[in-house]
């Protein structure tokens, strides 16, 4: 230390100035401040506008799914095609297959054509491409379900093919279909036409929500039901075992294991595999499950197992920490009137943390529903859902899908009617999520406690 | 007896044996219960306990190797090379179950019988060799032994427990000891589920990694510098294209979400008034709920047409398709914002209110508080929050899947298409291979790899959050 004046040290003093006024120096320091804010502001800002772009292309590209145009055609099914011998007998009938339909569906759309008074220099057989080419095969199923159509003509309400689809949803124009070989311009023109006198129509696609998987070539008949269906199995099979495991598992961690190395190493696994990523329990599944035990590949059974294993981890977390929340004085006093320990566990502390418990697994199992990646390895790709199993224990066991890898599945087709059916699907996925979302709330919401 | 029968019959028994040991016990003191040790109940799940454990372990068992034993006896009776052994089997094993449902003994030689198999619902690639036929018929009587001796096994079990645990009842028996500690068993078994999957995890991986190294050298896979599978064989399978391409697409990730997850959970925390935080945070956390398919849609339809817009041909010409490590890496760190602002959330607000009081005290402004004294402090337990968030940007599917490409390349501009290990995992298993060549292999030492790295990063990163926690408790 030095006796030296402090003013000697630092130089001149500067000259008095107002308390009210800032210097430079302050004036700098509050910019910066501000800015700081700024970024911290614009940041999160980002973020939420993220979300709402995420979520506005979602519900945009989405929405039209659900809705799906139709063409109501007048079929004429002629006897002398299909039952010369006018027996009416289906097996008779049967003998036509769907391309004798298909003649008489071209047929009654070209006279469809030239009642409207529409001139084009379309063929029939190039008509025949504004229907979906499943058309056929929905007019063979109503009259092989009922023979004594034959001879009558039948109002038919047909899928329209999926260009047309996309033309009255705005998603086709006619500068796209420029180089497009299923479609042309000129059949735009057939489209407004018949459109004006009331024979093309928008309707709510209910097969969507409940149907199959199609063909690459029909984007209009597919339908994402039979994955989500699927699904649901999975998390039937999710529910049934990782809750009790998973509960199970943590009451003994919680409540009776003693403190030493064996139970540490358990928890550091819990711990770690809540971390290994999702394609790696795929690879297990398809190895333990498929390939050594025999387990039937693109089973929901099979799926299930494999996000069972996946979210056991996130039960038992989220159990542990309701468990320990319940005080301990609850405990004492059932152990004080003489219960065992396994009874004041289960007779008290569960019944208490059952509210938080059920929490942790419906967010584990919201989880467990949009996991695709392991599924793909255990042979649960989208094509697969394109029948409905025969029964409810075949449901568990015959090969399936699920509304992710459905949604994966039409993501990768190359046709873009298909993207606005996965867009779609994912729409379908989210109200699912957000209903599960919902209860775990309400769940909580209702029933917690705090102590 | 299919053994969904066997289950149903045993469960009854122990049903049953949990009525007969309770009434057993009740009369055994002529109906006073405060003349016996333990509750009536006590002494019925003691019967039933007896019977389930015993016969449920060995039904599970048999069920479990049961397969694998008859493969080891039927298999003799094959010739095949090594590498076809497997497809033979499948084969016999689809003919036996096809016998089964022809009847037995319908079926005297191999002329005509894919048809009739056909017939059943049991569809056969090519038509059945004499020498199948005579495997599959060994196979359908070994089974057909098998499942009679499991029958008989586990009902002779359940039945021989059942009478041994009633005939013990009795006053003396201390009932509610015996099923707690069999209950205590279970708990143990549900916990041990969590190692059982470890090493299962660890054991398919090896398993097929030493598999694959057997018919592909290590060195050429860990060092080589192309990837190009083909089906027909002769591929080359390096790994570094991959791993660069997994690289990237974090880091690109992680530069979008660190800086704004970091910065979010900085004004959360320490600038937001409440109400705003009451409803940016669970907003900010949906983008963590929703799954990873929708993000990989939304790179695919949404990002990687804007971007292309921007920099391909009509733009800048820099981007050959909207596939691109950018799309992928973009996205991906959306997806990771919330979890970056969560888990730093909670480590900013584990610094004690104490230091920044002193720096506001000295007349820092908040800004530089929490420069110089909060991010400070917080640092080790936001170093392993990015670690965590590096794990999971490599461990990632479907975004990349859907969002980066196929092609692999060792290239640095990012607006080209990559690929990375997980993409390369889901395309290798999903595709038409054998399961035995080095093409499909080699999706478990990626796995393998992937594995590794992933735990190796996740025990860094707790164990240096673990140490920060402990650091300010």
């Amino acid at each position: 230390m030095t006796d030296l004046p402090l003013d000697a040290a630092a130089g001149p003093r500067p000259a008095p100035r107002s308390l009210l006024e800032a210097d430079p120096r302050t004036a700098a320091r509050n910019r910066a401040e501000a800015r700081f804010r700024a970024y911290g502001l614009a940041a999160l800002l980002v973020g939420l506008a993220a979300l709402v772009l995420l979520l506005g292309s979602i519900l945009w590209n989405g929405f039209p799914a659900f809705t799906q145009t139709r063409v109501s055609l007048p079929v004429e099914l002629s006897q002398a095609e299909l039952d010369p011998e006018g027996t009416g007998d289906p097996a008779v009938i049967a003998k036509t297959s769907t391309f004798g339909f298909d003649d008489l569906i071209e047929a009654a759309l070209a006279k469809a054509v030239v009642e409207a008074g529409i001139g084009t220099d379309l063929e029939p057989g190039d008509l025949a491409d504004l229907l979906s080419s499943g058309a056929a095969a929905q007019v063979r199923d109503a009259v092989l379900a009922d023979p004594s159509l034959v001879g009558q003509t039948v109002e038919f309400d047909l899928l329209a093919s999926s260009r047309v689809d996309g033309y009255l949803k705005g998603r086709v124009t006619r500068e796209s279909l420029a180089d497009d070989r299923n479609l042309s311009p000129a059949h735009l023109d057939v489209v407004d036409a018949l459109a004006a006198r009331g024979a093309v129509s928008r309707g709510f696609n209910a097969a969507f929500i409940l149907g199959a998987d199609a063909s690459e070539k029909r984007p209009e008949a597919a339908g994402i039901g039979v994955a989500t269906l699927g699904s649901l199995t999975m998390m039937l099979v999710v529910l049934g075992l990782s809750l009790p495991l998973g509960v199970a598992a943590s009451i003994y961690l919680e409540e009776f294991a003693p403190k030493n190395r064996f139970t540490d190493f358990i928890e550091v696994n819990i711990a770690n595999l809540a971390a290994v990523p999702s394609i790696v329990f795929g690879i297990l599944g398809l190895v333990a499950f498929i390939q050594f035990a025999g387990l039937p590949a693109s089973a929901p059974l099979v799926g299930g197992l494999v996000l069972t294993l996946m979210t056991l981890p996130t039960i038992v977390i989220v159990t542990r920490a309701s468990l320990k929340s319940v005080p301990p004085s609850i405990r004492d006093a059932a152990l004080g009137v003489g219960a065992s320990r396994m009874q004041a566990v289960f007779h008290h502390v569960l019944p208490l943390a059952l509210p938080g418990i059920m929490t942790g697994a419906i967010i584990g199992m919201a989880r467990a529903l949009g996991e695709t990646a392991p599924l793909l390895l255990i042979g649960m790709v989208g094509f697969v859902a394109s029948n409905a199993p025969d029964g409810v224990l075949a449901s568990f066991t015959s090969p399936n899908s699920a509304m992710p890898a459905q949604i994966y599945e039409w993501a990768k087709r190359a046709d873009p009617a298909y993207y606005e059916r996965a867009w779609g699907g994912i729409i379908l996925l989210l109200v699912f999520l957000l209903l599960m979302n919902l209860g775990a709330v309400l769940l909580r919401r209702r029933f917690e406690r705090r102590w | 007896m299919p053994s969904g029968w066997l289950l149903l019959l045993v469960l009854l028994i122990a049903a049953l044996g949990y009525l007969a040991g309770r009434r057993r016990a009740l009369a055994s003191t002529g109906g006073r219960i405060r003349d016996l040790h333990s509750l009536p109940g006590a002494y019925g799940w003691n019967v039933a306990l007896a019977v389930l454990i015993p016969s449920l372990l060995v039904l599970a068992l048999w069920s479990a190797l049961a397969p694998v034993a008859l493969d080891r006896m039927v298999a003799p009776l094959m010739e095949g090379q090594e590498g076809e052994m497997s497809l033979l089997m499948s084969d016999v094993r689809r003919v036996a179950g096809g016998l089964e449902l022809l009847g037995r003994d319908a079926v005297l030689d191999s002329e005509g019988l894919r048809d009739r198999l056909g017939g059943v619902g049991v569809a056969l690639g090519e038509e059945v060799t004499p020498a199948t036929l005579a495997a599959a018929q060994a196979y359908d009587r070994l089974q057909h032994r098998s499942r009679l001796l499991l029958d008989v096994l586990v009902l002779a079990l359940a039945l021989g427990a059942a009478a041994w645990a009633v005939r013990r009842t009795g006053p003396e028996l201390r009932a509610r000891n015996e099923v707690e500690r069999s209950f205590l068993g279970l708990l143990v078994a549900a916990a041990l589920v969590a190692i059982a999957t470890t090493v299962g995890i660890v054991f398919a991986l090896l398993f097929n990694t030493g598999k694959f190294f057997s018919l592909y050298p290590a060195s050429e896979f860990f060092l080589g510098t192309t990837w190009s599978p083909s089906f027909g064989g002769g591929s080359t399978l390096g790994i570094l294209p991959l791993a660069w391409g997994t690289l990237y697409i974090s880091l690109i990730s992680l530069l979008v979400a660190v800086p704004l997850g970091l910065l979010s959970a900085i004004y959360l925390s320490e600038y937001a008034s409440p109400r705003l935080r009451a409803w940016a945070k669970p907003m900010l956390e949906v983008l963590a709920g929703i799954p990873s398919i929708v993000y990989g849609l939304f790179a695919l339809l949404a990002v990687g047409p804007a971007l292309l817009a921007v920099f391909g041909q009509g733009g800048f010409g820099i981007m050959q398709g909207g596939t691109a490590a950018i799309t992928a890496g973009l996205v991906m760190g959306i997806m990771l914002i919330p979890f970056v602002s969560s888990l730093s959330d909670d480590i900013i607000n584990a610094v004690p209110q104490a230091m920044r009081d002193g720096s506001l005290a000295m007349g820092a402004t908040p800004s530089e508080t929490i420069r110089q004294v909060v991010i400070p402090a917080a640092l080790p337990g936001i170093m392993g929050a990015i670690l965590l968030a590096a794990s999971r940007a490599i461990g990632e599917t479907m975004i990349v899947v859907l969002g980066a490409g196929a092609a692999a390349s060792l290239s640095l501009n990012p607006f080209d298409a990559m690929t990375t290990i997980t993409a390369k995992i889901v395309s290798q298993l999903t595709g038409d291979s054998d399961f035995n060549s080095p093409e499909a292999l080699v999706a478990f030492a990626l796995g393998m790899t992937l594995f590794v790295v992933t735990l190796l990063l996740n025990v860094l990163a707790l164990w240096i959050v673990r140490r920060f926690r402990e650091q300010y408790e």
